[in-house]
């Protein structure tokens, strides 16, 4: 660290900035340089935050322009020389401050048909899920979503495309698509060949960059694109 | 924006496109060696099935991917939606499909 304080821009509201002088510490946070600023010098500051250890999704905002899970990311990683700008997530609406509105993004996990589709009740046996299947492996490689959002705000083509269902309910579309347990594949092929559907992304590739649990949405709406195609032409035949 | 018959369209079509590219690079690049004349290409061209059928899917080709890739620029960067980005996708494509077929119409059968 090259100072003993950092000078932290904070975004609020469209045009409003305010700037703090926050003390440095060792291993700080940039979720540590938020709740310093709310707790010593001002109280009205918003922003959210839960588990503070990346699992809950709650505390992502943007540093110095690119979506963070704040509780992860040591400041000192990110500072511009002793100075940082911490805003609310792009591409959602803001509430206030550094907390952004989490519905649309949660809506279209929804309309993505990214729940489960059982087909077993309590009183059938529990069906055997063999680990080492393809289908199992491919499901895996994008179970970790926390929700945090990062891939949703990093993306370009939600920011261009406000209907686009976005990286993280596409990912889960596809796990759900690959889960022996599921039972929704017509569903699920229906819901992401819409007009916001997985066709829209361009693999920019934002979501697999910043995706703080360094998985891989851009892949996983790929295989969307393939398995969607490939029923295109088979409903055209049967 | 993009639905899924729009995006198989759109895959067709590339995979068509890729080869024609090639052919349409390889022929100009054969073909100017010992200079070039209007006579030259017309020679070629006229009367030739094989020709008009080339670059008539090509054309064809060229209007259905260039409309559908258009479109969602249009929405994307230019914020057009509802019944005038249909409107302007469908302009794109006959457009670009009416210049084009006029002119592999010219030096094949006219």
């Amino acid at each position: 660290m090259t100072s003993k304080t950092l000078k932290v821009t904070v975004e609020r509201g469209a045009d409003a900035q305010c700037q703090f002088e926050v003390p440095a510490y060792e291993s700080q946070t940039v979720l540590d340089v938020v709740s310093w600023i709310q707790q010593n010098a001002d109280p009205t500051l918003s922003y959210r935050f839960a588990c503070r250890v990346g699992m809950c999704g709650s505390c992502a905002m943007m540093v110095n322009g690119v979506p963070r899970w704040t509780c992860r990311t040591h400041i000192s990683k990110v500072l511009d020389g002793d100075a940082v700008t911490i805003g609310p997530l792009r591409n959602l609406p803001v509430i206030k401050d550094l907390a952004v509105d989490m519905d649309p993004f949660f809506d279209k996990w929804v309309a993505a048909e990214a729940v489960h589709h059982g087909a077993l009740t309590r009183d059938d046996p529990i069906a055997p899920v063999d680990e080492r299947s393809e289908e199992r492996v491919t499901a895996n490689a994008g179970i970790e979503c926390i929700n945090c959002s990062v891939c949703y705000a990093a993306c370009d083509t939600v920011a261009g495309n406000p209907d686009y269902l976005g990286p993280a309910a596409l990912q889960r579309a596809w796990t759900l698509l690959n889960d022996a347990k599921d039972e929704g594949r017509v569903a699920i092929l229906d819901a992401v060949s819409g007009r916001g559907g997985c066709h829209n992304c361009h693999s920019m590739g934002s979501c697999t960059t910043y995706c703080p649990n360094e998985l891989d949405p851009m892949s996983a709406i790929a295989g969307l694109k393939r398995e969607t195609a490939k029923s295109f032409f088979k409903r055209r035949r049967s | 924006m993009i639905t899924l018959r729009l995006y198989v369209a759109q895959r067709i079509t590339a995979l068509l496109m890729a080869p024609l590219v090639f052919g349409h690079l390889a022929v100009m690049i054969y073909a100017i060696q010992g200079g070039l004349s209007a006579e030259e290409i017309l020679g070629r061209t006229q009367g030739s099935f094989a020709w008009f059928a080339f670059y008539g899917i090509f054309v064809v080709a060229v209007a259905i991917h260039g409309a559908i890739g258009l479109r969602t620029v249009a929405h994307e960067w230019g914020g057009l939606k509802g019944p005038l980005l249909e409107v302007f996708m469908w302009a794109v494509g006959l457009g670009l499909f009416a210049l084009g077929a006029r002119a592999v119409w010219a030096v094949t059968f006219a």
